[in-house]
């Protein structure tokens, strides 16, 4: 055990933090929440940046434009730019986070070479066509149709909570290619154009009245056999690869973010049963900080440790059971959400303990993998 | 930055967990502490771990060990005391008193400065029925006093006493999980093992999840004691004070639901850690003290 930081890490946050300071100061404000086109510009032009900084794909192999960057590094970058108010990954979030990574690992190189720089310089936004109205915690059960013609699939079905999909470029979808086959093997993994005939995008509304979640209807979209990545049917295993470039550090930024957040909050809390809970999730958003450093130097010696499948469950807890916090202390001020970070993130948070694996599926996993206890029907 | 064990600390870890199964089953655990059983420790170095040059952090280690088996005894005290002695130590003020016919002294924690004063000048009343089997207990008429001790480092004390009691809270909550999980597999109803039923299956993966972000924030409050110049120190010990104290206390609860009818027998272990849990969270400020502490850090 050891807090302090090596030299070379120390300097890799010295040199990130004085690139920071310069390119923030190039970066504009922020676009209306509502204005996806200038969002998209916004977000894209930040992750250009990072592409010509260095900082891009951070830990994505060299060979394929990223830096190799160890465990550590991600953490530190992850640390400095929230500290520094970087803007979020926002639309690049599926592209540089899930589906460049599945590439990387699983894509031929037509694949790589058409999408990968594309996806680091900021130049192609992805979105993802995983859930299903009838898909959810049970993703393998999902429906979409993909039938042979060809050279093409011919894909049919409805996809849900496809974030940024209204402005994505291309998306990473699972499909049904065997409808015989038990569920896990009957489903494949397809790059797809959004532009496509056949497709057509409905934003849903969400708890905050925004927009970015949509709906995508798909009838009789044509997609070249090409675009699938991986084997035929094997769209179950190629979809969980990117795992391991999940090292636990995927709530960093949040978890940084937190630790401001209690400190704004602080002011607003006068009640001693407040100030107790205030130093509760104070304390639970330290510790996992400290549980993300555990995780990163387990990862760094090569064999992750259980926290890895623990931080999303601990965090997405501890965070709503901040956000109840926020609106109790604010009393009558909590009622408007304009201008009043603290309650507008109380309800984005809701999505934490639902999305990416519900809270009970989380549990099952942590049970089962964890703790060897007996399976649930799959 | 490193918040894993190193293969040294893996080696202690070892080492001290090999003492501890050979020669510290439930029933030596069940008979209490007394000298042989502080000889026996000592012998083996786990009092003297500061003076053989091991780090806060290796303390630890060995200390979330002597958790998970339960070992009773003043071992905090006399570790910080660090004389070879048996050193109980209590808050200034208080007059309830833990093992009083076994230390040699007692240590007075007061705000800014250490007192001890030897066992033998304190007269106490034997309580019937303490709370913890294996922590008798005596009341003294006015809280006991004693000789400042010069040099002493009152907030060393204060800061490493919180940290090593949280070590012993961590083996504590992790043995409720593992004894949970056991007993899980084993029980059948309906037909088939009550570890393949969610209800069960939740409270076990709380109880996991609890253990290990307290294990984080012990191991880093442990590796900030050997490192006092970086800021947030006491924030660190608070932390580890109060989720350590909080996860074996409620796993100690959810321990005893899992094991139903047996979770309520003098017969099966749980209530021992239970009952310790609740012992050590009145040792070196209690959960809610050390969130309240958290929040101050914030200026509230």
């Amino acid at each position: 055990m050891e807090l302090r930081y090596s030299e070379a890490d120390e300097q890799f946050r010295a040199h990130l933090s004085a690139w920071l300071d310069t390119e923030l100061a190039k970066v504009p404000d922020p676009p209306a929440r509502e204005d996806w086109p200038a969002r998209r510009r916004y977000d894209t032009d930040w992750q250009r940046r990072l592409f010509d900084g260095g900082y891009a794909g951070l830990n994505w192999p060299k060979a394929y434009g990223g830096a190799d960057a160890s465990p550590t590094e991600q953490l530190i970058f992850y640390e400095e730019t929230t500290k520094a108010k970087a803007p979020y990954v926002g639309v690049n979030f599926v592209g540089t986070l899930h589906a460049g990574p599945t590439l990387v690992e699983e894509g031929n190189e037509v694949q790589k070479s058409a999408h990968l720089p594309r996806i680091l310089a900021g130049d192609e936004v992805w979105c993802q066509g995983f859930s299903e109205p009838g898909a959810g915690s049970d993703l393998a059960g999902l429906r979409t149709r993909a039938e042979r013609d060809g050279d093409d699939y011919v894909l049919n079905g409805q996809k849900i909570w496809c974030s940024f999909a209204h402005v994505a470029d291309v998306g990473e979808f699972l499909v049904r290619t065997d409808p015989d086959a038990p569920k896990h093997r009957g489903i494949s993994w397809l790059i797809l154009p959004m532009d496509l005939p056949g497709i057509e995008i409905r934003p849903i509304r969400t708890t905050l009245g925004s927009s970015e979640f949509c709906e995508v209807f798909l009838s009789d979209v044509r997609v070249p056999v090409a675009n699938r990545v991986g084997a035929e049917n094997d769209g179950w295993r190629v979809t969980n690869v990117t795992l391991k470039y999940e090292r636990g550090t995927a709530f960093v930024g949040e978890l940084i973010d937190s630790l401001r957040l209690c400190a704004d909050l602080a002011p607003h809390v006068h009640e001693p049963v407040s100030t107790r809970e205030l130093g509760r999730c104070l304390a639970d958003f330290e510790s996992l900080w400290a549980l993300t450093k555990r995780n990163v130097s387990q990862a760094a010696g090569g064999a992750p440790g259980p926290g890895a499948l623990m931080i999303k469950l601990a965090y997405s807890e501890a965070r709503q059971r901040f956000g109840e916090l926020c609106i109790r202390v604010q009393e009558r001020d909590a009622l408007t959400i304009a201008g009043n970070e603290l309650v507008e993130e109380r309800l984005r948070t809701q999505a934490l303990t639902i999305a990416a694996g519900a809270s009970q599926i989380q549990r099952n996993i942590i049970a089962e993998r964890l703790l060897g206890l007996p399976r649930e029907p799959r | 930055m490193f918040l894993d064990l190193n293969d040294d600390q893996i080696a202690l870890r070892d080492g001290i967990r090999s003492l501890l199964e050979g020669r510290f089953d439930s029933a030596r655990i069940r008979a209490g502490f007394d000298r042989a059983m502080f000889d026996e420790l000592a012998g083996s170095g786990v009092f003297s771990l500061r003076a053989d040059g091991f780090s806060w952090a290796d303390a630890a280690v060995v200390f979330e060990q002597l958790g998970e088996f339960c070992v009773p005894g003043p071992l905090v005290g006399s570790f910080l005391a660090g004389e070879g002695t048996i050193v109980g130590v209590i808050d200034a003020g208080m007059t309830i008193i833990e093992h009083l016919d076994e230390i040699d002294s007692l240590a007075i924690l007061g705000n800014d400065s250490l007192a001890q004063v030897a066992a033998s000048a304190i007269a106490g009343e034997r309580l019937e029925w303490p709370l913890d089997p294996l922590t008798p207990v005596w009341r003294v008429e006015r809280p006991p006093r004693g000789e400042v001790v010069a040099d002493c480092d009152a907030a060393t004390w204060r800061r490493a006493g919180a940290v090593l009691t949280a070590a012993l809270c961590l083996g504590l909550a992790q043995r409720m999980v593992d004894a949970s999980v056991a007993y899980a597999l084993e029980r059948v109803q309906f037909d088939r093992p009550i570890g393949s039923f969610q209800a069960i299956k939740h409270l076990l993966a709380d109880m996991a999840v609890r253990t290990e972000v307290a294990r984080a924030a012990v191991y880093h409050a442990a590796a900030h004691l050997d490192a006092p110049d970086l800021a947030g120190l006491d924030r660190s010990v608070s932390v580890a004070k109060a989720q350590a104290g909080e996860a074996a206390i409620r796993n100690g609860k959810d321990a005893t639901q899992v094991h139903g009818g047996m979770g309520y027998t003098w017969e099966v272990d749980v209530h021992l850690y239970l009952k310790r849990a609740w012992v050590l969270d009145t040792h070196f400020g209690s959960a809610e003290s050390h969130l309240d502490a958290v929040a101050a850090t914030l200026g509230r």
